[in-house]
């Protein structure tokens, strides 16, 4: 507590143009879903198809289910790497349970233990003994996976029941899957969470000041362990959906999406520097991403060309705020 | 009293090193004579090579997650160049893997110190970009050994006082970062940034164009592996050096770096690499599974992070966030 507080420009209420500007960030975002998605239309006579769509929700609802809760915790200042490899361990613990015969609801309740107690890992290394969160999570990655990679080798788990395959194959109604329905839920209860909670005002608040929420009576350390904690557990649903949708587990399940669920918060307006940023921009960069995967996929590009789009549209949408800002301040000065 | 802890902390990585041999050895006689050692040392050369360019970036109070994919990105350039025209010498090739190393490291730089991009962002995408190059590059094929000239292959393998010339390269490689970091202007500016970007703005250093000269000197290295790691191994393909950027980090980290900057020294980059080196050539010998491999850097990494926090006993800031920093730069600018 001895750090001196950096000068830095606090206004008294969010500006009003600051609003604005996530207004309009979001407004773009929009408009860009709606290009790819008439371009994707017209590229390929198939897409506009219900079905069709409804498979293409699935190439974004498990990483949005994660990406929902890294957005709260990159609010906070903080990030979490280790997300990829928590839903791997998760994964192969359901394989280990799966072939020692348990149930459907047993897998369950060990895909999203194994996930909360991952992230609960996360929360104590960074919260409890203060810690950077990069270092301590590039550290639990590749922690959580190794084991994996100790349990199954070269080898997979197979065998699910059948009754296990809902999560990621059923339809809920029509054509409305069920993680979708799942991921639609999830988007609600994290918006509610973080705009309308004592909670979300919290997590703002330590994102923008940490020193002042501190002085504010605000249990940092606290809400920091509760943010981890609630990453992994949405680590461990987004296993569930995942190893139920393919029916089986690798030690390299889910490998790399760490980056496209950073590039999914980032890409929806929230600040990699903390403190700013709306469900609502995650859920539609969700469907931007998946949108544009989909098309990509529809034309047969390979999933490593696919990358090279992601990693451009990361470093684009980070870039563009910032040299229209730069532009501004030239103008004004 | 600063400089006598880290002669401590570096001391300290010594015994254990040297305890991890006499242990090693005692299961399996012959682990710790001359001509293995001079093995391992050369099979750690390019994590060494790697990680002191690592170094020089995270002192920086940044990051570079890109490196491995520069590798793999400039490996299989020149492995193809080779297959192509194989009566190009030797050096020319080399140089252009320099070349192409300093050129993706100094797009990094760009980014992070035109736009004030936190690293962590620029590289994780970047980091896809690379390594999808190198697949439009070969189009996903490999470049095998029987296509490549002798030259390229042998030159690294020729032994001189019993050490392949990789490993001579390395201890090249160390003698200069040696002299860079403590005799030069850069290298104070580059400690000097890390440490206080603030204070460092005062004394007259532009922090940006260190960060940005720190990550032209980790792709250099990084392009002088692409070379090394290609000839070494006799192949290029799209997935050389996958996940090593971590090793890279975790080599960084264990030898007492902080990953907020500023602190940190050659010597420690080293040894955390030998580290690294020694546990990896000895797991075979004392018959673990090599899958055990990536859990057991994790905990270390995370091990090694606890450590050095008890041991900096400081307040700093994380990566992430670096606001006042490009703060006082734009007041400057």
């Amino acid at each position: 507590m001895s750090a001196v507080p950096e000068k830095r420009h606090i206004p008294d209420r969010l500006g009003t143009s600051v609003t604005r500007l996530f207004a309009s960030w979001e407004a773009l975002l929009v408009a860009v879903a709606a290009v790819i998605f008439i371009a994707n239309a017209l590229a390929s006579p198939y897409f506009l198809n219900a079905w069709n769509l409804s498979d293409a929700t699935f190439n974004f609802t498990e990483k949005a289910m994660v990406a929902f809760a890294m957005a709260l915790l990159i609010i906070a200042g903080e990030i979490d790497l280790s997300v990829a490899a928590i839903i791997a361990l998760a994964s192969t613990a359901m394989g280990a349970a799966a072939q020692a015969g348990v149930g459907t609801p047993g897998l369950v309740a060990i895909g999203i233990g194994v996930g909360a107690g991952c992230g609960m890992i996360n929360g104590i290394l960074v919260a409890g003994l203060r810690l950077p969160s990069i270092v301590v999570t590039i550290g639990t990655m590749s922690l959580f996976r190794g084991i994996a990679y100790i349990v199954l080798g070269d080898k997979a788990y197979g065998g699910y029941p059948a009754s296990f395959a809902y999560f990621g194959q059923g339809y809920v109604l029509w054509v409305f899957s069920f993680e979708f329905v799942l991921f639609a839920a999830l988007a609600v209860l994290f918006a509610v969470l973080l705009h309308a909670t004592n909670f979300g005002r919290r997590v703002y608040a330590i994102g923008n000041n940490e020193f002042a929420a501190r002085f504010s009576g605000i249990h940092v350390e606290r809400i920091k362990f509760t943010l981890f904690l609630l990453t992994g557990l949405m680590a461990g649903i987004a296993a569930v959906c995942l190893t139920s949708r393919l029916g089986s587990t690798r030690p390299s399940i889910a490998q790399g999406w760490e980056l496209e669920i950073v590039t999914m918060v980032v890409l929806g307006g929230i600040s990699i520097l903390g403190g700013s940023g709306t469900i609502g921009g995650v859920v539609i960069a969700a469907f931007v991403m998946g949108l544009v995967t989909f098309g990509l996929g529809l034309l047969n590009v390979p999933g490593i060309v696919m990358s090279i789009f992601i990693g451009l549209l990361l470093i684009t949408t980070i870039t563009l705020p910032i040299i229209i800002r730069q532009f501004g301040h030239r103008k004004s000065a | 009293m600063i400089k006598q802890l880290f002669k401590f902390r570096e001391m300290l990585l010594v015994v254990i090193i040297a305890m991890l041999l006499a242990v090693f050895s005692a299961r399996s006689p012959g682990f710790a004579k001359p001509g293995n050692l001079a093995n391992i040392f050369n099979d750690t050369s390019i994590l060494i090579i790697l990680a002191l360019g690592q170094m020089t970036v995270i002192l920086t109070k940044s990051i570079d997650l890109s490196v491995a994919a520069n590798v793999a990105f400039t490996g299989m350039a020149i492995g193809m160049l080779n297959a192509a025209y194989p009566a190009m010498p030797l050096a020319l090739i080399i140089l252009i893997a320099l070349g192409t190393g300093a050129v993706l490291g100094a797009i990094n730089g760009l980014f992070v110190w035109k736009l004030n991009i936190p690293s962590i962002v620029v590289t994780l995408g970047t980091l896809t970009i690379y390594r999808g190059m190198a697949f439009v590059l070969s189009g996903g094929a490999w470049v095998n050994a029987h296509q490549m000239t002798a030259p390229f292959l042998q030159t690294p393998r020729q032994l001189f006082f019993g050490l392949p010339l990789l490993g001579w390269t390395a201890i090249v490689i160390v003698a200069i970062m040696y002299v860079v970091m403590s005799r030069t202007f850069l290298g104070r500016a580059i400690y000097a940034s890390g440490g206080n970007p603030t204070a460092a703005v005062y004394a007259g250093i532009d922090v940006g164009r260190t960060r940005f000269y720190a990550f032209v000197i980790s792709g250099t290295l990084a392009g002088l592996c692409g070379y090394l790691w290609v000839s070494r191994y006799a192949v290029a393909y799209v997935d050389i050096a996958a996940g090593f950027e971590l090793d890279t980090v975790a080599a960084c980290v264990i030898g007492g770096i902080s990953t907020l900057g500023g602190i940190g020294s050659v010597a420690g980059a080293v040894l955390g690499s030998l580290f690294l080196g020694v546990i990896k050539n000895a797991l075979p010998v004392i018959n673990i599974s090599p899958f055990s491999q990536m859990a057991i850097s994790g905990s270390v990494i995370i091990a090694a992070v606890i450590f050095n926090a008890r041991q900096e006993r400081r307040r700093g800031r994380i990566i992430l966030r670096d606001r006042g920093a490009s703060e006082q730069i734009e007041v400057t600018a």
